[in-house]
């Protein structure tokens, strides 16, 4: 291509990079929009793809205008040539090689042995972020799920996971799940909350600058009570049973320390759990660049510049905080990348609507997150045959020995006295789960690579034949 | 893990001893290598005198504690990929043999029975029996509670408390003072920074590697398997990235391809030339792994000083402290000898190997 504009790669094509590739090829910037997954969307606009026929998927969607908008001005980018999207292209690191240039490397497809390369001016990280689960007794009988997973299910492959569910954790996240999987038929027999909502109801303050969401929050109560799921705050599952497969949980109340109420526990039958205990951000290739990071994220400044050159982050992967706020920070990503890339003086108040948002949903997310939080003595459920890391198979017996016998403090250590977290997911599912039972704060793991990579792709990557 | 083996062979000869560590057990460069325990590599000299006296004590070790830190005697094979390396190869090999390492050649057509899915086309190589690996954070996890010594981590050591005739009496740390007349400096690529507490200069630098980590698989690689380069390349002065893998499999299953070494400060970041270089090394000599992914890949420090050669004694600067630092790349190989050695002369015995080439005070304040 002769084209004399600049490029930018963008990786994820979640809300924050969907938003940011808009914004910048609306600037005069080449854009090359990189996902792993096989169509555009990321977490949030995850859609059934076209071929199950599904009806009405944008009954289990929130926001579906916000996301027509989105694929459309995407559709016509493509269309027009200024966005090259490659979906199922997963990033396994980007290199920086000479003064304002950097590499992406990626491998193609399900297997994931080709490789691809990109070669861009700047690139802008918008990787997003997982769930965080943490263990208890029966955790690995299939049936149990993660929330994300099972709504993933829903949205994604329409597949109705299970008859009788309950929907157990904390955090935002679990009102949309057990909604989504009643609206589909399934029972959902509780939802079950670490945390006590109502707590939430008492910050006045932060509830009055947030009407939307207020709104939001209403809605979801109604749908709850319109499909009979209980709710349960300040509860906890503290088992789940069954010989092959998931027959029950055990429920149990927590007190005001966060410790199970004794004789408050009770057995509810389902086939499905769905648990999540909150999200972490994709930090890996921010970490294999040597961005700065703060606590677990990719550290921004105003214009979502990390303080490596030519690196820009925005979405999940700068903190967790919901779509919106993902959207805010992709677009004023997009638009200091543009202005940046083309040599205009990046002009702030020209993204005045997108800050005000971002600084209300960053507000928003920081008074969830002092209501929001795994029962305090969690750990105390976790007998030591519950196996904590499942690659490795390693249990909490194994990790509190390391801790109180052989000296490790930290999850790194933990690691390596015994295995936990080497396997195939390296770390991303045990880490918070380690740190909880060794007692201290969960750290950037430094995954140098975001994904496993074929030696034979290793040794000849950055080859400038195979370009 | 030096720090480990010195409080080891100190407890054992009846010393009180304290161990103290700003991070967990492991948390230095130790936890950041591989435990690989080589005599191969090594020239004639004193390092090779230390390697030989460390294996033998790390094989005493392994008979009370060696499956808790996966002692394994597996012997290393070096590979020579032309006829002059070749040559090269058993030239060294046979000075090594003079002073006391088992070097036995083997023949090109040899090879594959020794490793089966070596590269087709090799030279020729060396067997060294006496390789041997542990896993590193187990051993010095391990070691540590064999001693018996009281273990403070998360403390950080901030000056070194001497009395009024400059005499050692202790440490100062963020959570308190701990009061002995003996200090033994073992903070690796730290190092430096400990004797300037105590006001001496010793140069120890970083110098940067990374290890990749493979996906578990059944055992293929039988021995430590490495190319001949490697050997020049430990003793090379270049700040510039050197590399030549060792592959290995592990008890665990991943097979280890490490190390390069670069000087390049405490730079964290990925270095796709490094990592390339140890997958292109690896796939040539067992091309099977070509398939294999890589899972991770780490990087560590090594305590790295200009001649090569750690600091291991007492400081005649300042009386009462000795220093125990200064291992590069074989500071988990050393370690045991090293702790012996420090023992010996801590309790005023003569030490087994002379410790002249290993003086603290060696170094010129100008050279740094
Ligand atoms: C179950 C569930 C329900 C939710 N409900 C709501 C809700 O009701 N309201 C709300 O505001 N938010 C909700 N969220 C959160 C919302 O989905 C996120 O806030 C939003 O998607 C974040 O956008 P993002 O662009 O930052 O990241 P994501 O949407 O996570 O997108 C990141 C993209 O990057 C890709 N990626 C990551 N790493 C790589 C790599 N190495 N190579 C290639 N591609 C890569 C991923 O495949 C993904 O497509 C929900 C999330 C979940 C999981
Ligand atoms: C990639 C790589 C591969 C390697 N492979 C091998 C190998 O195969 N075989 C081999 O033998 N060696 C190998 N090494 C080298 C080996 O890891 C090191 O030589 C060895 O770990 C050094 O041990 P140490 O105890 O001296 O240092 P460390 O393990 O770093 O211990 C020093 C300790 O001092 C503590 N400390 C520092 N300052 C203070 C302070 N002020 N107060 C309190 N505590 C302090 C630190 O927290 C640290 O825990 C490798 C190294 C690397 C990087």
């Amino acid at each position: 291509m002769a084209t004399e504009r600049p490029h930018l790669a963008v990786i994820g094509a979640g809300p924050a990079g969907l938003a940011a590739s808009l914004a910048a090829a609306a600037h005069g910037v080449r854009v090359t929009l990189i996902d792993s997954a096989a169509g555009a969307g990321g977490q949030f606009y995850r859609r059934p793809p076209a071929g199950l026929g599904a009806r009405r998927p944008e009954a289990l969607h929130h926001r579906w205008r916000t996301w027509r908008r989105l694929g459309d001005a995407l559709a016509a980018r493509v269309e027009a040539g200024t966005i090259r999207h490659l979906a199922d292209h997963h990033v396994w690191c980007v290199e920086p090689v000479e003064r304002a240039e950097l590499v992406v490397h990626a491998l193609l497809g399900p297997l994931q042995e080709e490789p691809v390369t990109v070669r861009a001016d700047a690139v802008l990280l918008a990787t997003g972020g997982y769930e965080k689960v943490l263990p208890f007794p029966g955790w690995t009988l299939p049936g149990v799920v993660t929330a994300g997973g099972a709504q993933a299910m829903l949205k994604g492959g329409l597949v109705v996971p299970g008859q009788r569910a309950v929907v157990a954790g904390t955090g935002p996240l679990l009102l949309p799940v057990a909604t989504g999987l009643a609206a589909a038929g399934v029972e959902v027999a509780a939802l079950v909350e670490s945390a006590d909502p109502k707590a939430f109801l008492r910050r006045p303050v932060a509830l009055a600058a947030h009407p939307a969401k207020v709104a939001e929050g209403v809605r979801y109560g109604a749908r709850l009570l319109r499909h009979h799921v209980k709710v349960l705050p300040r509860h906890t599952v503290v088992a789940a049973h069954g010989e092959q497969r998931l027959d029950a949980v055990t429920v149990a109340a927590l007190d005001t320390h966060g410790r199970v109420g004794p004789g408050t526990e009770r057995r509810i039958a389902c086939d499905t759990l769905a648990v999540g205990h909150g999200m972490l951000a994709h930090i890996d290739l921010a970490e294999s660049l040597g961005c700065r990071i703060d606590g677990l994220n990719v550290a921004v400044d105003e214009e979502q510049r990390t303080d490596v050159p030519g690196v820009w982050a925005a979405g999940e992967t700068t903190g967790i905080g919901g779509a919106a706020l993902s959207l805010a920070e992709g677009h004023i990503a997009g638009r200091s990348a543009a202005a940046r890339l083309t040599g205009t003086r990046p002009d702030p108040h020209t993204w005045a609507r997108a800050a005000r948002s971002r600084r209300r949903a960053r507000e928003f997310f920081a008074a969830l997150d002092t209501v929001y939080a795994p029962p305090a003595h969690w750990t105390d459920q976790v007998t030591d045959e519950t196996v904590v890391c499942r690659c490795e198979e390693v249990t909490a017996g194994a990790v509190r020995k390391a801790v109180d016998e052989l000296g490790a403090g930290d999850v790194r250590t933990v690691k390596l006295l015994t295995r936990a977290g080497m396997g195939w997911c390296q770390g991303r599912m045990c880490e918070p789960a380690v740190a909880g039972l060794a007692g201290c704060e969960q750290t950037p793991a430094r995954r140098l690579l975001a994904r496993p990579v074929p030696l034979g792709v290793l040794a000849r990557a950055g080859d400038p034949e195979d370009d | 893990m030096v720090g480990a083996a010195c409080a080891l062979y100190a407890a054992r000869s009846g010393l009180d001893v304290t161990l103290v560590d700003r991070g967990p057990v492991a948390g230095g460069t130790t936890g950041a290598g591989e435990g690989n325990l080589l005599v191969s590599d090594k020239e004639p000299g004193p390092e090779l005198d230390l390697a030989l006296l460390s294996g033998r004590l790390w094989a005493d070790l392994a008979e009370e504690l060696g499956e808790a830190f996966e002692y394994e005697a597996k012997g290393g094979v070096v590979v020579a990929a032309t006829p002059e390396g070749l040559t090269a190869l058993e030239t060294f090999a046979a000075g090594q043999r003079a002073a006391g390492v088992e070097a036995v050649p083997v023949a090109a057509d040899q090879l594959h029975t020794l490793e089966p899915h070596l590269a087709p086309g090799l030279t020729g190589a060396v067997h060294y029996p006496q390789d041997t690996q542990v896993m590193p954070a187990l051993a010095a996890a391990h070691l540590v509670r064999a001693s018996g010594a009281r273990l403070l981590t998360g403390r950080t050591v901030t000056e070194v408390l001497r009395t009024a005739d400059g005499a050692v009496r202790g440490v100062r740390t963020d959570r308190g003072d701990l009061h002995a007349p003996v200090v033994v400096n073992a903070a690796g690529t730290w190092g430096a920074e400990v004797a300037a507490l105590a006001g001496v200069f010793l140069p120890v630098l970083p110098r940067r590697g990374f290890v990749l980590v493979t996906e578990p698989l059944p055992r293929r690689v039988r021995h430590k398997v490495y190319a001949a380069d490697y050997v020049a390349d430990v003793a090379s002065d270049s700040a510039a990235l050197g590399t030549s893998p060792v592959v290995e499999g592990t008890a665990a299953g991943p097979i280890l391809i490490g190390a390069s070494r670069e000087r390049v400060g405490f730079d964290r970041s990925l270095s796709l030339p490094a990592v390339r270089a140890l997958a292109a090394g690896a796939t040539r000599l067992f091309p099977f792994l070509t398939d294999v992914r890589a899972l991770r890949t780490y990087l560590g420090f090594r305590p790295y000083m200009p001649d090569h050669l750690p600091a291991i004694g007492p400081d005649p600067r300042v009386p009462g402290l000795f220093h125990a630092c200064g291992h590069e790349g074989a500071g988990i190989g050393l370690a045991t000898g090293t702790g012996r050695l420090i023992a010996q002369v801590v309790a005023g015995r003569t030490p087994d190997l002379d410790l002249t080439p290993f003086r603290p005070d060696r170094f010129p304040k100008e050279a740094g």
